[in-house]
This record gives structure tokens, sequence and C-alpha cells, in this order.
């Protein structure tokens, strides 16, 4: 397959204006100046391109949703990839910053807009200061600033750095922060692209997105919707990390079976090993089995399967660890980041994390399991964003799919733990003052 | 009678609280309300109510090192509002005082015009802010799913370990750093190096106490694309 976003992208000094330029760089930008706001759009309707970041929400729909007319429209960047798993956008930043800048400025033709952010998150550092040096570049050069190479459009781009927040990668969550405030998610709607960062209309995008904005142009939108499925076009770049061989971002054609970017390009689980389980979407995303390895790799395959694509992220779980391990290691990490804004969030995330604990310290029955169970649906859809529902889905999942392990462990935790055997268990409702081993709180 | 008293007679449904020796001041049970990892701190740190709320400090009598005040004010005038720039001003004064203290939020309160509360309730929600005195160097281990399951838990003992006797070095085990292909990893200084194994702790503890680049050899930044295809090949 001929790469789009990884072509050569290891060439030395690519992060330079001089190389980028004499590669063809900011050839789309010329293009798309001499076309109208319209055919830009159009273009970007026609490639079917649907957004890198997680929710696969057609990017040229997004941008038509903008009003029209004159008034404060804003583009943010969304660089704050903190979603666990997931390192596609830190190698284009590092490696081909021009590449986004250039989508950027693209994108914000489309949707007449004249003013941008790159939100970045705070600890990719050294990519925030590769970033900064090809803004600088671009804007000595004319790329940005006021009318671009002569034409109407204008544009200023600034770099934000955060500080720290999975949260921040929700898109309201992150407004509030670029607006200078703690990151916590908004109500929506009203959606973002009515009212967003300083109550204005704004879109918001994934890196690899607008870094796909130059080669749409380029290709022409026809072209690039010719490359994947018909729902799932073009191009993606996949993290792939865990128990494989080769971890690493691999760029795959929209589609294809998932075994072959495990095995094929990760090279597998380690020798001896087999796949447990496997998130195909980073860690939000419900997981999957070794059953499901065949399952073609595009968004609405995915979503058949009973997952998601989320941000393209696979994360390989293999024999040698429990699904309780994984679970508690998830738990604990969206309880720290859950924002504390809705009460389903903060306190469903927190009492799982207590939940997976009794299982582990041997005072859990069968029980809990259904308890834990509920407690992810009434997460779901319960909140004003989805970090509650990133746990649940995956957590839920683990509890359908791997009951069976997680019962064992149960008992093999009573087991240890001396808390009697499960036959001796009187279960609730049932029970009269006898249900001794019943925890009471 | 102190407002504090408890004034309800439960009796019918528990025996009464004992009265406390010194009614002026009972002993309240500590509430066990946030776990470990929450994002409150403080939350059972006594709260002087009789105190007035700090107000926008006065310029006048709040003295600012002048470079502070320069990068605040550059980073104020880069957003349309410049409350935006709350993050990049809190992140230069902790470069300048090692952390978020009470003087550094009084400071950029004075420059940005607004409460030290504001800039506090914005402090405490980041990761990377930080509200207690740290050392100057920072190791954020990730201990997230992908670098767990290769082992970054054990690298986090060692790390800890490592870095026991040196107080200029703060270990931190951190979320997910967006660096798995590197896993087991840790950020030293804002720098990815990785994969590690548990001896590389005391390399790094080594190499941050003789002022040298941590771990050249494993720096992320030198690593070339898992892609073939992005080789050209």
């Amino acid at each position: 397959m001929k790469k789009i976003l990884f072509d050569r992208i290891d060439e030395p000094g690519l992060n330079t204006l001089a190389v980028y330029e004499r590669r063809g760089g900011y050839g789309a930008l010329r293009k798309a100046l001499k076309l109208t706001r319209e055919q830009v759009l159009d273009e970007l309707l026609t490639s079917g391109i649907r957004g890198r970041g997680g929710a696969g929400f057609q990017m040229g729909r997004k941008i038509s949703f903008l009003p029209k007319g004159d008034m404060d429209k804003y583009l943010v960047c969304n660089a704050d990839e903190s979603e666990p798993g997931t390192f596609k956008d830190r190698e284009l930043m590092q490696k081909s910053p021009h590449m986004l800048i250039e989508g950027i400025i693209i994108a914000a033709y489309a949707g007449g807009i004249d003013r941008s952010f790159i939100y970045i998150r705070g600890e990719y550092d050294y990519q925030a200061d590769i970033l900064e040096a090809a803004i600088e570049e671009a804007r000595a050069a004319g790329y940005i600033g006021e009318r671009i190479l002569g034409s109407e459009h204008s544009l200023s781009l600034v770099l934000h750095r955060g500080a720290g927040a999975y949260i921040c990668g929700e898109e309201t969550g992150l407004l509030d922060s670029l607006e200078g405030k703690r990151g916590n998610p908004r109500l929506k709607p009203p959606f973002p692209a009515v009212e967003g960062l300083y109550d204005s209309p704004t879109l918001i995008n994934n890196v690899e997105t607008l870094s796909t904005v130059p080669h749409i142009i380029r290709m022409g939108g026809d072209e690039y919707a010719k490359i994947g499925t018909e729902t799932s076009t073009g191009t993606k770049l996949v993290s792939v990390s865990g128990d494989v061989k080769r971890p690493g971002n691999y760029e795959v054609e929209l589609g294809i079976p998932s075994r072959e970017i495990i095995y094929g390009l990760a090279g597998g689980p380690f020798d001896g090993r087999k796949i447990k389980l496997w998130f195909p979407g980073g860690s939000s995303a419900p997981v999957l089995t070794a059953d499901d390895l065949d399952v073609p790799y595009d968004f609405d395959s995915m979503a058949k399967a009973g997952s998601m694509l989320g941000s393209g992220a696979i994360i390989v779980v293999d024999d040698s660890h429990t699904v309780l391990e994984v679970a508690t290691k998830l738990a604990k990490f969206y309880a720290h980041e859950s924002c504390g804004k809705c009460v389903p969030c903060r306190e469903g995330t927190n009492w799982t994390v207590k939940m997976l604990a009794r299982i582990d310290s041997g005072e859990a029955t069968p029980m809990d399991l259904d308890i834990m169970a509920s407690v992810q649906t009434q997460i779901i859809g319960n909140c004003l964003c989805v970090l509650g529902d990133a746990m649940a889905m995956p957590i839920g999942s683990m509890i359908e799919k791997y009951r069976p392990e997680l019962e064992a462990h149960i008992e093999a935790a009573r087991e240890r733990a001396g808390s009697g055997a499960l036959g001796d268990v009187v279960p609730l409702g049932v029970a009269d003052e006898h249900a001794g081993p019943m925890p009471v709180h | 009678m102190s407002p504090l008293r408890p004034r309800r007679a439960a009796a019918a449904v528990a025996p009464p609280a004992p009265e406390p020796a010194d009614w002026e001041t009972p002993e309240l049970a500590p509430v066990p309300r946030f776990g470990h990892g929450s994002r409150v701190p403080g939350w059972d740190e006594a709260v002087d109510l009789t105190k007035d709320p700090a107000v926008v400090p006065d310029p006048a009598t709040t003295p600012v090192p002048e470079e502070l005040r320069r990068t605040i004010e550059a980073a104020m005038a880069r957003y349309p509002d410049p409350h935006s720039a709350s993050i990049p001003a809190l992140h230069a004064a902790q470069g300048v005082h090692g952390w978020c203290s009470p003087e550094a939020i009084e400071q950029v309160a004075a420059v940005m015009r607004v409460t030290p509360a504001y800039l506090t309730s914005v402090a405490t929600f980041y990761d990377m802010l930080v509200t207690r005195p740290k050392g100057p160097h920072d190791v954020f281990v990730c201990t997230n799913i992908s670098c767990s399951l290769r082992g970054a838990d054990a690298l986090y003992e060692a790390m800890l370990v490592a870095a026991e006797e040196d107080d200029d070095i703060t270990v931190r085990s951190f979320e997910c750093l967006g660096a798995c292909d590197i896993a087991p990893m840790a950020s030293v200084d804002g720098s990815y190096v990785g994969p590690l194994e548990t001896a590389d702790a005391k390399r790094i503890v080594e190499d941050l106490q003789a002022g040298r680049a941590v771990l050249e050899d494993k720096q992320l930044r030198r690593r070339p694309s898992a892609d073939p295809g992005a080789r050209g090949e």
C-alpha cells in the first residue's frame, strides 16, 4: 500500500520548511487558495474522511455546520493525545509538523475561519518545541498571517500547551482549558460548531484528520475516497502496543483484517503466548477476544463487532495477564482522571475501583459482578461527556466476556483470604440475620 | 450554645452520642470521603472561616521578577481573552519558583489581574502544575495499561528506590504519556526515554546527578518509525 501520511516520514529534516517544500509541501495550500471555499469543502465532503480522534464524525459535515457570515470563528486542533495506547499524533507532529500546519490553514479556509489554535498536551514538550519552530518558519514564509499568498484568506495560529489532564482531550473540556479554566466538560448542545471557544463557532479536529487534509486536496476527494471501504475512507494510523513483538505506529488502509495489523505488522504476541483480549480503539473501547481477530479494521465493522475504532490504538493483552489486573488498571486511571463534575462518573469510577479491589482481597461474591455491571450501565449516557462511558464500556465488556475467569478469581481469592466458600453465602433477599459472610457497611 | 454542637435528638434511632468533654471544640471523626488519587487535594485540611477571601493582589506591593512578568504578559497578548494565559503563566511561575507556591500564584495573579483563588483552582486541576514543594528534576514513570503490561510497576518501584536519597528528584507515577511504543517508559525532565529495564532506574539518577543528557541510547527522539513504509520500503 502506498503510504499517505507516513510517506518517507523518517527523512531527516522533514520538520524544516526547506525539506517539506522540496517534497511539494504547501502545494496543496496553493491549489486550495485558487478554489473557492465551497469547492474546498466539497472536496472534503467527497473524500468522506471521518474524524481520527475517536468519535469518527465526518469532517466535511462538521465544517458545514459552522454558521456562515462574518463573525469570529475559531479552529482548534486537538493535539491533547492522551487516550491510553495512542501515540500516532506524537510521531506526526514530531516528524512532519508542516503537514499539520498546512492542513489547519486549508481547513480554516474551508470554514471561513481566521483564528486557530493547537492545543498540545503539556507532556509533549519536545514535539511542542518542534511545532513552535515550524509555526515561526511558516509565518516568516507568509503561510500564516494576513492575506496568505496574496489571497483573501488570513489566519493566526497559536500553540497552546496543556498541563496534564486526560479530560482536556474531550472537546468541550479542551475549550474550557483553552479559555484558562479548569478543564471541565460542558453540556452539549450547543455543540462547539455553534458555541465553542469564547462562545463563538469553533471547529475542532484531531491532528491526524487535519494532517490528512493537504493530501485530500492534492489527490482530490474522489481519489481519496477510493482508498479504504465505502463508509470508512482513506488510511489510518494505528498505534499498536502492549504484548506484541514490534509495537509502533503503522499506516494501514481502513478495512484490512485486524489480524494483519497485529500479526503481520506488529509481529503478534511473544513466543509461547496467546492473545487473551485486545482493545481495538484505545482503552475506552469495549474489549474484543481472540475470536474477533478477523474483524476488518474500519469504523463500521468495529461497531458491528460491539466495539469501536476510537482513536485507532490497538492494545494487545496476552494470557500472562489476568482480566482483573487489566480492569483494575483501567478503572484506577478513569477514577483519577474524572473531573468530578457529574456524579455517575465521579462516584461510578471510584466505586468500580473499590469493587475490583474487593475481588482481589477475597471479600467479593459473584453478585458483586452484577452490581459492577449495573454501575457501568448506569454511567453510560448519564454524564456531560464520555469519560465515564470510556470506563464503563471496557469494564462492562470484560464482565460480560470474561465472567467465568472473574468468578474463578473471586473463588480463589476467597479461599486465600479465608472468607469461606461461596456455597455458604446466603444471597441477599433470602438472607436473614444470619447472612454472615456478606460484608456490612 | 455552639452551632457546632449536634442538636438532633436521635435517640429513637441510635443511642445519643456521648457529650464531648469540652463542648466548645467537639472532636469530629475524620470523614474518609475521598480516597487516594482524588482531584481534591486538601479536602481534609481545615478552612479558616474568619479569613477574608483574597482579592486581586495590588501590583504596587507585589514584586514580580521582571522576566516572569514579561513572559506572562507576552502569553496574555497571544489570546483574544487574556484569561487563556493562566496555564502558560502558572507554568512559567512554576519554572521560576520550583512549584506553584502561594507566592508564585500571588505574582501571577498580580500580573493577570485575577484572584489567587481562580489560579489555585486551575493549578490544582492539572497534573503538571504542582501545589506542593518538589525537587527541580521530575521523573514521570508511565504506569498506564500498555506500560504496565510490560513491567512499568516494577520500574516505578525501582525508580522510587533509586531516587530515594536524592531530594532533587521527584518521582511520580503518571498516566499514559503517549509513548506506548517504547513501553515501559519514563519522561525525565520532559524528555522521553524507553524501553526501560529496572536497572535503568539507577542510570537515570546517575545521569541527572552528573547533569548530562539522560540515557542517550534510549531517547525517543532518535527512534525511527516502526512502519517499514515510512522508510520508503
